[in-house]
Order: structure tokens, then sequence, then C-alpha cells
């Protein structure tokens, strides 16, 4: 371009912003639903013309339209590239959300479940045609186990609340089948994901909540009080209980739980959301769990795609592997055979089938990847560096901000709401800001047991340079909330796509759907 | 290793700021009997290139479906899916998102959510559909044990008809069993002349229905509405074949309270049986005891439309022991996958693939009633059907492995008491008139 006589250099901003009309803001593109802009008859795939000569529906064909607005391959890419640029991703930046472990997703991974003797196969074509995917079962088993040394795996899943369902579901069938089926209560921390005590419910089962001490771990005086002296016989069929803990601490007295649970004839079910604390350092089995699953999307980095799909093999002790789930892979005589079965299984103890086929293929393939990539050297690293983070942020920021805790933490770090004490500004507010510094905010309002929880999980993604700007932020928040500055939290983001959504009212009258304009005017009639 | 950015520098300032000595330092609240000394015993780390090699072993140890002729159905259906699918899929900002928490940086997430349960709703002709559960199997689960809730606990019986995917059966029952949900046995058995009107009473809570069934025969839904209704009973209308909707009466029009399904079909490739998409619709009325996620429409602080996963006071993390349903992730990245396919298809696009779906299976029904020894059982059919072997049909399968066709799914594998010499087959836009033919040629010299 010729530049010579024109300004190249531009006149200082104004701050009023003018209105667009298109509605987009530059790169942030307006973005109408397909609906308000595709039409029926308008398509993106070329398809060879029926002959539609035959019929074999019986007088079922479906009439009139379905109203399924369609685009043109071009106005499809469009619209979904724009959409995307309103999504934050670990790809972009720090995505420090406590509990939900976003670490980075290698695209090897993505290569490889691709590969078509993985992606293009039948989940019932015959047995001798899919031996591979059957060894991707077999070896992803050998490394879950002895990464957990626990004898079994359930590998089928589909997320880690599925998983403490097959957890759960195995220690009932146990008792069941040891005619204990008066064992029914289930002892859930309070600090607990909401999801334990909703799948002990599900399972049949009542739940007793223990309290936390003082220090953010199982209220140890308080659980022997509820145990001991109850001997095997007593109602207790299990505790479920997160290790690291939500709180993002070592539950210390672990073995203790377990001999006192399993003094009370119970199983321990371990919820292992957060066992990329672990992984190459401590390993469950030596811990005296019974069953614990683990997310292939948390721990071992298969994306979480926006909410999934996830995978939660879960690991069984000797005493449940046998109820385990079908199907599984098991060696046979020409290569690898499945178990689809239960009456197949040994002594037909397994407990049934927890989803149609075996689990998600496409989450082991990639998990299997990332463990290889690292290996058992690697994943030890791994586990270092993500408690080294969040370490590393803990101790930067207990000046301006307030520890839950007192002592070092894990994978992460928790912190409260008290530094934000009579400053008008709230978690919320605080979460928000972080939005506009061009972050995620961390998980906020869990656990449940600390004010205006702030948990933090940098993982070992983070670069220190990337952590120091996080920290820098952060501070400079901290700073600014406590210099009496609310107006700025309480407004934003002002950066987002989008201002602060009306969560209320979204709730209050649910609108779930599209509808046509002359649908909506006629409701409202 | 190259996943990890920190080096021993930076490990060792950090060290310094913590103010411990060494990393075993913060592994102080492990108990000391626990503590690995050393690695553990598996093979340490690879560079990319190996590892991509020993995938690349494996893989080519397993028979695409694309390689061959292919007619496996019977829950998992190999579709084409346009290039442009997996290639958005895999967008950094779709793919390396978590569930849409904070709305404000989330809109493209929850924008396709939106998209995602209005075309579900359209394709079921229902009112309302969900965020996604794991796979049709678990979504009719959840649908039988929602029923039981709108029941209030004073019905005590599920109806499972025959001709439910045994698998779909199965993965209730197993849900339903710790909740002392009464399932007949009797009613999931493999039988198809067993009228399920006439098992329906006051004590029925659900009657779910597949249709088209496991042996691909479409169902007449609307008596079995009417007398579920009756009753006070909710039809659970199940499908595994998305895209047999465009084709054949919705399950919405016919009565059905709640549909579930599988959605695969649309988008989403067979990755030996999942990561696959449930769908979920109800009735309007029924949506505060659906499971799942959902997405709302709402404004924004400027009073611009936008969108919040909402109802959360159904679910686990909010309502803990009283949630609806312990599920939390689900499987959005697939519902992305099947909202694009659906975008790209239109009514247009997703009625002719439906039309070419069954005129592929008509074609390969008419060579298959031309062939000794083999009969097609179906009075009516989609795009999979039963065809009756004079000998057991797994025998028949691996004969045809031998020469290069994949037949399709012997009923047996399904269920070890069905009958043996019944074989499920599917034909798809992806069975070539050649495919067809092969298979004709393949089973004629199998049964000769």
């Amino acid at each position: 371009m010729k530049t010579e006589g024109r300004p190249t250099s531009p006149v200082a901003a104004n701050g009023n912003l003018p209105q667009t009309v298109s509605g987009s803001k530059a790169l942030d593109q307006a973005t109408k639903l397909i609906f308000e802009t595709g039409t029926p008859r308008r398509t993106g795939v070329d398809l060879p013309t029926p002959k539609g000569t035959k019929s074999r529906l019986g007088g079922h064909a479906r009439k009139g339209e379905i109203g399924l607005p369609g685009l043109s391959e071009p106005e499809t890419m469009r619209h979904y590239v724009r959409l995307s640029q309103k999504n934050y991703a670990i790809d972009l930046g720090v995505y420090p959300l406590g509990s939900c472990t976003m670490k980075h997703n290698p695209r090897l991974n993505e290569k490889i479940a691709r590969m078509p003797g993985f992606a293009d196969v039948h989940p019932l074509q015959p047995i001798q045609t899919a031996q591979g995917a059957l060894e991707v079962l077999s070896v992803l088993s050998h490394w879950l186990m002895t990464l957990c040394n626990m004898p079994a795996v359930a590998l089928t899943p589909k997320a880690g609340a599925h998983g403490e369902l097959c957890g759960m579901m195995a220690i009932r069938a146990r008792l069941d089948h040891d005619g204990a089926s008066h064992k029914r209560r289930v002892l859930v921390p309070e600090s607990a994901h909401g999801t334990n005590p909703a799948t002990a419910v599900q399972c049949g089962f009542s739940v007793d909540e223990i309290p936390a001490n003082a220090g953010g771990r199982v209220d140890m005086d308080a659980l022997r009080a509820k145990l001991e002296g109850l001997g095997e016989d007593s109602d207790i069929a299990g505790i479920m209980l997160t290790n690291p803990n939500t709180c993002g601490l070592f539950e210390n007295d672990i073995i203790e739980i377990a001999d006192l649970i399993h003094a009370a004839g119970g199983y321990f079910y371990c919820d292992g959301a957060n066992f990329n604390a672990l992984v190459g350092r401590v390993r469950p089995g030596d811990l005296g769990v019974d069953a614990m699953h683990i997310n292939l999307h948390k721990t071992f980095s298969t994306p979480h795609g926006g909410g999934g799909p996830g995978s939660g093999p879960t690991v069984l002790s000797e005493a449940l592997k046998d109820h385990a789930p079908v199907p599984y892979v098991v060696a046979g005589k020409d290569g690898f055979d499945l178990v689809e079965h239960p009456t197949n299984s040994p002594g037909a103890k397994s407990f049934g089938r927890m989803c149609a086929f075996h689990g998600n293929m496409g989450m082991y393939t990639r998990a299997l990847s990332y463990m290889m990539s690292h290996g058992s050297d690697g994943l030890k690293q791994a586990t270092e560096d993500a408690v080294l983070n969040a370490n590393y942020v803990q101790a930067s920021l207990s000046d301006v901000m307030t520890t839950a805790f007192e002592g070092t933490c894990m994978h992460e770090a928790l912190f409260d709401d008290r530094f934000l004490k009579g400053t008008g500004v709230e978690t919320l507010d605080f979460a928000k800001a972080m939005i506009d510094e061009g972050y995620h905010p961390m998980t906020m309002y869990f656990p449940l047991v600390v004010h205006g929880a702030m948990l933090i999980e940098p993982t070992e993604s983070e670069s220190k340079g990337e952590l120091d700007r996080f920290i820098q932020s952060m501070r400079s928040l901290a700073t600014r909330a406590k210099a009496g500055d609310v107006e700025s939290f309480k407004q934003a983001p002002v950066y987002a796509p989008m201002r602060r959504l009306d969560e209320t009212r979204a709730a209050r009258k649910p609108v779930l759907r599209w509808t046509p304009p002359s649908d909506v005017a006629e409701a409202a009639e | 290793m190259r996943y990890l950015p920190l080096n021993a520098n930076d490990r060792a300032q950090m060290l310094d700021v913590i103010g411990v000595k060494s990393i075993d330092d913060l592994f102080n609240d492990v108990p000391k009997s626990a503590r690995l000394k050393g690695l553990i015993d598996l093979p340490e780390h690879q560079s990319e290139q190996s590892v991509e090699q020993f995938f690349q072993r494996l893989s080519n140890k397993s028979t695409p479906a694309g390689s061959l002729p292919f007619f496996c159905g019977a829950g998992a259906y190999k579709h084409h899916i346009p290039a442009t699918v997996d290639h958005l899929i895999q967008r950094s900002e779709f793919l390396t998102a978590y569930t849409p928490y904070q709305p404000e940086i989330s809109q493209g997430t929850l924008q396709a959510l939106f998209e995602f349960q209005t075309q579900v709703a359209l394709l079921t002709g229902m009112e309302v559909a969900n965020a996604s559960m794991y796979d049709g199997s678990t979504a009719c689960a959840e649908a039988v044990v929602m029923a039981h809730r709108v029941a209030r606990g004073k019905k005590s019986k599920a109806i499972l008809a025959p001709g439910l995917h045994p698998h779909y059966a199965a993965a209730t029952q197993t849900l339903a069993s710790t909740l002392n949900i009464k399932i007949d046995e009797r009613d999931t058995r493999m039988g198809r002349d067993v009228n399920v009107i006439d098992l329906i009473d006051d004590d029925t809570s659900c009657v779910v229905v597949q249709s088209p069934n496991v042996f691909g025969e479409i169902i007449d839904l609307k008596p079995i509405a009417e007398k579920a209704h009756a009753h006070k009973a909710l039809l659970i209308a199940v499908f595994t074949e998305p895209v047999a909707l465009a084709a054949i009466t919705p399950p919405g029009e016919q009565g059905a309270d709640i549909v579930v399904g599988e959605g695969q079909g649309l988008g989403v490739g067979l990755a030996f049986g999942g990561p696959h998409v449930g769908l979920f619709a109800c009735r309007q009325k029924l949506v505060r005891q659906m499971p799942g996620r959902v997405c709302g429409e709402t404004v924004d602080a400027n009073g611009d439309r936008g969108f919040v996963l909402t109802l959360s006071t159904r679910e686990q993390h909010i309502r803990r022991e009283k949630a609806t349903s312990n599920i939390c992730t689900n499987s959005g990245l697939c519902c992305l996958a099947f909202t694009i396919h659906m975008s790209l298809l239109g009514d247009a696009g997703i009625k002719q693939l439906a039309a070419l779906n069954h005129e592929k299976a008509c074609d390969l029904a008419d060579v298959i009633d031309g062939i000794d020894g083999a009969f097609v059982e179906n009075e009516t059919f989609f795009n999979e059907f039963a065809v009756r072997l004079d000998r057991p049909a797994a025998q028949v399968v691996d004969a045809m492995v031998e020469k290069g066709v994949i037949a399709g799914v012997p009923l047996s594998r399904l269920a070890p008491d069905a009958d043996e010499n019944l074989l499920l087959v599917c034909a798809t836009e992806t069975s070539s008139d050649e495919d067809i033919a092969a298979f004709g040629t393949a089973l004629k010299e199998v049964l000769s």
C-alpha cells in the first residue's frame, strides 16, 4: 500500500464508542440463530437423487415440513466459526477451573483417535475384525490398573458421574451377593462434589453427611463417632471420599478412614476427579480404596469439548472386581475377546450393563496416547508440576487474598472471600472481572464448606511466565477491590462478547428452543 | 517432556517462593506407607513419532467399516460425515472449552446448544429437548427413572416392550434395579408376539417402545399412547437411528411423552461405540423433571439476547441428593457435530438422506429375498431389517468375513437367548450398488 501522504498513525481514541449498524464489533461478529438465517429448502450437501420407486414404510411416512433450516457449506462454516470466536478455551489462555483440570489437549491424540482402525470400527462388527480396537482397551486397562495398583478396571462408564454409578453399583452388587442388603447407608463428606450424594441416591442408598474439620479435611472425631463399635454387620455400605479432596488437600488420615469403613463392613469409594495430583506418586490401591473412577477428560487430557464427551473408567479392588459391568475385553484363544453378557462373567456376578457398547473408545485412544507420550517419568513430572504450580499461585497470592486453609495444597489452591469483606465486591464480581483481564474465572462458590470459595487449578500446562502474568492480574484485582472500586467490579465483564447475563430470568420463564415468530405472537395472546 | 513448560530453573525458583526445599515437601500429607519411591513400572516417555507408530500398527489390526461392503446397524450406523463437521468441531474454541459455566465467554457453545435443542425437538416432534445425554441407552434408562419420578412413587412398574434394543433394556434394568422400579423380565424377551398394550395397567409408570425397533420394524405408537394415557402412564418412545425420524411419523405426533434415542447417525462416527450422543426430548410440562443440562434464552445487561445453562435447580451441583440425575459432563462436542451436520442438511437434505437410506435398504431386501435359505422377516422397515437364515447367523457372518463382506449383527450377539438364526442387516447411503451385489453373491455362496 502506498502510505506517503496518508496518516499511518491513529488519532487519539475517544471514549464514546459508536453503535454499529450490523451489531458486529470488528472481529466479534453478530450471529443470528440458524433458524433466522437458514431456510428448509437450502442444503449444504449434495446427495444423489433417490429413485423413489420403493417404499416399505407401511403407511408410516412422515408428512409435512420438519422445520429444519439448511445452510450452504460456506454459510455453515462462517456461522460456526463466528460462534466459536465467542468462546474462551484452554488454547486461548489460562483456564484455572478448580476440580475441572483444564490442561493442554495434545493434537497428536486427535490424530490418533481419528485413525480408521479406531474411529471407523462398528461396536458390533465381528470380533476378529476389531482386534486393534480391543488391543487399545487391553493396553489402556494395563496402564490404569498399574498406575492405581488395582486388580481390575471397568472401562465403559461414559463420564465421571457414570463411573461413580459404576463403583457404587459394584459395591451394592457385592453387598447383595453377601446377603447384606440391609447395608444402605453411605457416608459423604460435606465438601464432596454434588455428584457423590446424587449418585448414592441413584443407587438406592441413603446419604449421611460427615462434617469437615477446621483444617478442611474429614472431621475424624465425627467419623469415629459414627463408625466405631458398629461392627461388620452395621448398616454402613461405604464412604464416598474425594482425595485430594475438593479443598485441594490430601486427606492425611485416609488409611485410618479406610480401616474404619472396612471394620464397619463397608467399602471405600474414592472420587478420582483429582487423581491428577497423585499419578505416579501415590497409588489409590495402597490407600485401601475399593473403587475409584478416573476422569480421562481431566487427568489424561482428553478435550472437554464444551461439556463432554468424558470417560470414567473405574478401577475395582479384589473384593469388587467380579461384579464389574459388561462388556469387557479378555485374552482369548485367537487374540482378544469380549465378555458381553453378565451370564458369561466369572460366577455370573457382573452387575450388568451401563451403556449400549464399549464406552468411549474415542477417549481411550486419546488418553492412552497421552500416557504413553509422558511415560512413567513424564506422568510423575506432570503431577509434580501441577502441584508446584498450584502452590506457587497460592504462595504468590496469600498476602492479598485469603487462603481458606493453612499450609501447602495439592493441585489446586482454595481461597475464601474474607479479603473482600466490607468491599461490596463478591466472589462473582471478582470472577467476572477476571474475564476482562483475559482469564477464565476459577471455580467459584465450590466447595460449599468455604464462604465465597475461589478454587484455582492452574495445571502443569502453564509456564512460569504465564502464571506470573496471571498472579499480577489477580493481585491487581484484589488491590482494586480493597481500594473501593466496587462499581467497575459490578459492571464486569465489559470486554467480553456479552455483558452479564440474566440467569434468573432464564430460569423463571424458560425458553429452551427457538419458535417461529408467529407462534411466539400467538402464545402471547 | 514436550507437554511440560517448566524447566529445572523455574522449578527451583518456584519452590523458593513457596518456601519449601523440595517437591517432596509438597507431598508431606501422604502417609509414609503410601509414598512411592522411584517410577511406576511402565514404559518411559516417547516421542510423538513413536507413539503415532504404535497406534498406527494397532489401527491396522482392525478392519474399518469404510474399507469393505459393510452392513452392521443395530444401534450404530455408518453414514457419510461432511468434512466441514470434523473441521469445525476441532476448532480450539469448541474443542478445548469447558462446560459453559461462564456464559459471557461461552456464547459459542451455548448458542450451538440452543440450536441443538431446537433441532432435536423438531426432529422428534416434541416441545423441548435437553443438551444431551451420554448415549441412547443411558437416555433410555434415565427416561424410565424420570417417569417413575413423575408418578411420585405411586406406581411401581415400567414396561419395556419387546423389540427394545437389548442393550438399552439392559442399561435400563441396571439403573432401575437399584431404585425398586419393577421391570418384568417376561416383557423384555426378544419375542415378537407380545402385545405390549395388554400389559399396561394402573401400576404402570411408563411403557418404553422403540420404533423402528431392534428388528427394524416400524411400530404404530398411537394406540399404545392412548392406552398408556388412559392409565396415567407415560409413553417413552425410543429410536436408535436419528435419520429414520426424517422418514417416519415422529413420536411426538403419536402421543409420546418422552422421546429418547441415539444421535450418532447424524454427524458422529462409529468409534467402536463411543462417544455417541444421547438425545432426550419431552413435553413442556415435564421439563422440570428432565435429567441433564439444558440451555435457555435470556438477555444480558445491555438487553441483548444471549444464552445460559438454566433450570439448574434440578441438577446435582445444586440439589445434591435430591437431583433428578447425577449426570454432569454429557456429550457436548458430539451435540455440536450433530448440529452442524443438521445445519448442512436442512429439511431438504435430511429428507433426501432418509429417502436414500430407505431405498438402499429396499434394494438389499430385494437381493436377499432372491436367495435360498434367507428371507426378510419384516413387514415394514426404514434402513435395517431382520433376516431369517437357515443356520446360525454368527456362522454366516464369520463365513462372509472370509469373503470380504461384513454382513450384519447376529441377534444372538445382543441377547444370548435370542433366535440364533436371525441376522440384523442395515444399508445406508454409504452402501453402493456394488456393495449390495457383493452381499448377495457372498451370502449365496455361504448358504449354498
